[in-house]
């Protein structure tokens, strides 16, 4: 059977191209792939590392890394889901070098106290959100889905906020597309119980 | 419909992935179940939050580190 030629018949992402001007020696495309993603890279790696210098680090590294390895890159996967890989495992690294001897693993299935079943059924007001300050509402945000466990928050992170698709976050992470989906719903359920702390509509035995 | 089923469910419902039939068991089982409708709705606006905020900001000065150590590896600069 021949081999299935995909290339040419599809649309070239513009990131390919970038990256193919990069190998060739034009710095500034390269460059131009950081600008588009350094933000993105930054906030998955604090997200993950819960460390702000361990962050900065993981940004610098993770791009160096792919410039240094462009070479291995291959048309087939998306430029900005190869580099979310290498920062992600840059990210998990550092994590390990502070947590030594507790295990940090994305694909170990953790079990914790929190079931999947909704405890706190109190509904939200309409803008929940509205009852805080920016600063204090982005405090809020960042305890609560610090509370997760590594493989969790890592799964909701690309997913919600980062927008990959399911299959695109199980590649990235080498997990199966069921682990990432069973994953990303106790990631959700949690948020929004811990969440529901600070959002019910009546406070009065919530936010500790 | 149990809600245990009905929350196996909740990923798909939200990113609108459930079959038409399906779909009409779920909303069958939010008609009868405020429980439900209200963790629907929360974990909605869960992610949305997560989704609108920026809780992290990336320094500038690292934007600069970081030109300054891809320029050091260029090898045609
Ligand atoms: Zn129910």
């Amino acid at each position: 059977m021949p081999d299935i030629q995909t290339q040419g018949t599809e649309e070239v992402h513009p990131d390919v191209l970038l990256v193919n001007r990069a190998r060739e020696g034009d710095v500034q495309a390269f460059e131009k792939l950081v600008k588009q993603y350094d933000r993105q890279v930054f906030r998955i790696a604090q997200h993950i590392t819960q460390n702000r210098e361990d962050a900065e680090d993981v940004v610098q590294d993770a791009f160096l890394k792919a410039y240094e390895k462009l070479d291995q890159f291959q048309g087939n996967s998306k430029f900005y889901t190869w580099l979310v890989r290498i920062a992600v495992n840059e990210s998990l690294m550092r994590l390990r070098k502070r947590r030594t001897g507790r295990m940090v693993s994305i694909d170990e299935d953790v079990e914790t106290d929190e079931g999947s079943m909704p405890r706190d059924l109190a509904d939200w007001g309409p803008d929940p959100e509205m009852q805080y300050g920016q600063s204090e509402l982005a405090d809020i945000l960042r305890k609560t889905i610090q509370g997760l466990p590594p493989g969790f928050r890592t799964v909701f992170v690309l997913r919600d906020v980062e927008g990959l698709s399911t299959e695109e976050t199980a590649e990235t992470l080498g997990l199966s597309v069921p682990a990432v989906k069973s994953r990303l719903l106790r990631a959700r359920l949690q948020l929004r119980e811990r969440l529901s702390r600070y959002f019910r509509k009546n406070k009065r035995d919530g936010a500790k | 419909m149990t809600c245990t089923e009905f929350i196996a469910q909740l990923d798909d419902l939200l990113e609108e992935r459930v079959s038409i039939t399906l779909r009409a068991d779920l909303e069958e089982h939010l008609r009868g179940c405020e429980h439900c409708v209200i963790t629907m709705n929360t974990t909605r606006k869960t992610i949305e939050i997560y989704r609108s905020h920026e809780l992290y900001e990336l320094p500038n000065a690292l934007r600069e580190r970081l030109q300054k150590a891809i320029l050091a590896k260029c090898k045609k600069c």
